[in-house]
């Protein structure tokens, strides 16, 4: 079965209701398509990143997210996570003392479902915390392939998580958890800004070679420029809070060579909504 | 996912931990209630004990007897000094074996991973073939070396000049009302010597003693590091400390010598109804280098500042403490680092955690004798708080008489970053998990000098302190 994320009708408001940021988003993604959504600063991109993976701050109070038609409007992230849902931050958060071998197996773990046994012992007693993670070894094989294949160093294992590293070693990272939780559908915010021309082809490179694998993917971004390595099968410009262009590849050369002034022509300046 | 039923017996399990375990007890002697002149004769007779200790203890008691209790710091006046027993002496033959022990100890233990040497130790199985195997052919190695590693009491007996020599002479019973009740009562503990050049390559542990008296309520522990030598001794395991008596008051007493090097860790995770107020002390000599890694967890009340007194040029101290405080719980620790000559350095780092009303803080002194030129100072404290019930406080000291010095001091209170956790949740952890590895990463500097099984026991340990934090 082709995994389905739709997005219905979406209204999300921020700040406890003050501001409404999306104002009916309409969007389905189907596992091996790739979506590219453009739009201007502000107009809300994050905002719908954010809250289809559930991030507290966003409220729904319009519409809905529908992941194999299953809601997700109700699921926790981790559990969004679960089902098969990956977000590439536009600002990957640093956590001190937390080293991404470490981080990465315990997110693995979960979202493999090795978490769901209780650890036990021989004897049917709770076992060791932590004893049933993925085990430590097959772990590390697997990390290590994938760090290679998508060029990290693999000093990364160890170093701390998103501390200290520079933006486009951070957007790496990210394709990298990516490869490693094995997603259905993943949006990726702005994962090429910020990269320099032989990083923005290694990203490229993944997420050609992971939408391959069955891998649906919105690809949010300001430039042109990733479109040469990673070719959208539709192109979304966002304004204001919703979608109001759809199209191929030539909505992206359009935007190019007239930026957004044409659509702000057509649906005009975006007014300060106060709900 | 836990089912719900998993998570239910999960929490009952957890309820039992929390007070940690007992074991059938069988006592040689017990002394009755309370404490007097006569009580400490007993002590003493028992243990048969040379006059000058027999005395150093009634002088100790006077001491005791007629110093206020501090007003400062945790509430202690819950203390019922007469309802105490103040010396057990536990049967030589072992009463108990592994199947005897409490479920929910042996779940614990299992939990935490704790070796089965240790287990045993710590739950009194007594000689068990395996760990003393290990002890003696450790002991075989240090005697060789000439080093001794014994329990306090042996200490005294077999090796009473050196004892003599050092014993009281960096904490004095004067020192605290606490000092002076463990000196007037002390039983157990570990007595290290380390001659000059030597270094043991392999940390002493407590549990290794495993002859002699488990963990006891006044321990004393007095190492000394001769010119050049290097140790590092660990005291304590993660397991859950259970106390029947609920007043713990140890001493350690350290010298460092010249250019010799000590590491004293320790991890303590008291039952929470014990007042656990410690002293600990070293000195350092000229080029010498002191350290103490100190976590401590549970307890109803800790006050403990692990101190350092460098008195010969160019020596170092470094305190790193932890403290972890839950429900009903205060944890006042912290370092104390005294520059008495030119050219030392210290540092202090200390973490807290404070969650589900419980209150951690930070109480240090830094002290700039005169004629200190030259010295470094860094204090770095910073406290987390899990949730708005929780408190941190930071009562830095500083007394410098002397210009030429440097001294930095940060302090930092953060609450768990909402957005550390939904980037966390997005990568498929719960809440209470990514809560869980937060708090993991913001220990790990100190962590990470624990010795590698301690370090990985520790992070269970914090796991198992977070259950139930969350929602
Ligand atoms: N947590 C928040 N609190 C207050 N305002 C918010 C919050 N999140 C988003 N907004 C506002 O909502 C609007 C949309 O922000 P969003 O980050 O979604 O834009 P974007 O399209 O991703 O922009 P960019 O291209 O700059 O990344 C902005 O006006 C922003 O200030
Ligand atoms: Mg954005």
């Amino acid at each position: 079965m082709t995994s389905e994320l739709v997005i219905q009708n979406l209204h999300v408001t921020v700040n406890d209701g003050e501001k409404e940021v999306l104002k009916g988003v309409n969007l389905t993604i189907r596992q091996d398509e790739i979506h590219a959504l453009m739009g201007p600063n502000g107009s809300g991109k994050s905002t719908l990143a954010y809250a289809i993976m559930g991030h507290p701050h966003y409220t729904v109070t319009e519409g809905d997210i529908l992941l194999d038609g299953e809601s997700v409007l109700e699921m926790e992230p981790n559990e969004r996570a679960r089902k098969g849902l990956f977000l590439a931050f536009q600002y990957p958060v640093a956590v001190p003392g937390v080293s991404m071998a470490n981080f990465l197996r315990t997110a693995v773990s979960n979202v493999r479902g090795y978490t769901d046994q209780q650890p036990t012992s021989e004897d049917g007693r709770p076992g060791v915390i932590g004893s049933n993670l993925m085990p430590m070894r097959d772990f590390r094989r697997e990390l290590l392939d994938k760090m290679d294949e998508y060029h990290v160093d693999r000093d990364f294992a160890k170093r701390y998580l998103n501390e200290g590293f520079s933006g486009g070693e951070k957007k790496r990272v990210e394709i990298l958890q990516m490869a490693m939780l094995q997603p259905k559908i993943a949006i990726m915010d702005e994962t090429d800004s910020g990269l320099d021309i032989d990083a923005l082809r290694v990203v490229s490179d993944g997420v050609n070679k992971l939408a391959g694998t069955g891998l649906g993917i919105l690809l949010i971004t300001h430039y042109q420029r990733i479109l040469e390595y990673v070719k959208p099968d539709y192109v979304h410009v966002f304004y204001n809070g919703r979608i109001v262009r759809s199209g191929g590849a030539e909505v992206a050369h359009e935007l190019e060579a007239r930026g957004y002034q044409s659509v702000r022509e057509e649906f005009g300046e975006p007014e300060l909504v106060t709900a | 996912m836990a089912t719900t039923s998993d998570r239910e017996a999960l929490a009952g399990v957890k309820d039992e931990y929390r007070y940690g375990f007992s074991m059938p007890e069988e006592y040689v002697f017990k002394s009755r209630k309370g404490l007097d002149h006569e009580i400490v004769d007993q002590i003493s007779d028992l243990k048969n004990e040379p006059d000058w200790m027999r005395e150093f203890r009634h002088r100790s008691l006077d001491i005791f007897l007629s110093k206020p209790m501090p007003t400062w710091g945790a509430d202690l006046s819950e203390i019922q000094f007469d309802d105490i027993y103040y010396y057990l002496k536990p049967t030589e033959k072992a009463g108990t074996t592994w199947d005897d022990m409490p479920d929910s100890m042996r779940n614990t233990f299992e939990r935490l991973g704790i070796p089965e040497a240790e287990r045993n130790f710590l739950a009194g199985v007594g000689a068990q073939y395996e760990s003393e195997v290990v002890y003696h052919s450790l002991q075989e190695q240090w005697t060789k070396l000439g080093v001794i590693f014994l329990d306090t009491d042996s200490g005294l007996r077999e090796h009473e000049d050196i004892f003599r020599e050092y014993f009281g002479t960096i904490i004095p019973p004067s020192d605290n009302k606490f000092a002076a009740l463990n000196s007037a009562v002390w039983s157990g503990g570990s007595f290290v010597y380390v001659p000059a050049g030597v270094t043991v390559n392999i940390p002493l542990q407590a549990y290794f003693r495993i002859n002699a008296q488990n963990m006891g309520q006044f321990e004393r522990t007095l190492i000394i590091v001769e010119e050049g030598a290097n140790v590092h001794y660990v005291e304590g395991c993660t397991a859950p400390i259970y106390a029947s008596d609920s007043l713990h008051s140890a001493v350690v007493e350290i010298i460092v010598k010249k250019n010799g090097r000590c590491r004293y860790s320790t991890i303590q995770n008291w039952s929470s109804n014990v007042y656990n107020l410690v002293t600990k002390r070293a000195t350092a000599a000229e080029g010498a280098t002191m350290e103490w890694v100190d976590a401590n967890l549970g307890s109803k009340v800790t006050m403990k500042y692990p101190a350092v007194y460098m008195m010969g040029p160019r020596a170092h101290g470094e305190i790193l403490s932890i403290a972890f405080a839950g429900e009903g719980q205060t944890l006042d620790a912290g370092g104390k680092v005294v520059h008495g000559a030119p050219d030392t350095s210290s540092k202090i780092i200390s973490k807290s955690i404070s969650k589900n009303g419980g209150r951690a803080s930070y109480r240090g002194l830094l002290k700039v004798a005169k004629g200190a030129t030259g010295s470094k100072s860094t204090v770095v404290c910073d406290a987390l708080l899990l949730d708005d019930r929780s408190r941190s406080d930071t009562y830095p000291y500083i007394e410098i008489d002397e210009q030429d010095v440097q001294v930095g001091h940060e302090a930092s209170v953060s609450k768990v970053n909402e957005e550390q956790i939904f980037y966390l949740m997005s990568r498929g952890l719960d809440e209470e998990a990514a809560a869980t590895m937060i708090v993991s990463g913001f220990i790990e500097p100190m962590v990470k000098e624990l010795p590698m099984e301690y370090a990985v026991e520790m992070n269970r340990l914090i796991q198992l302190q977070m259950e139930g934090s969350i929602g």
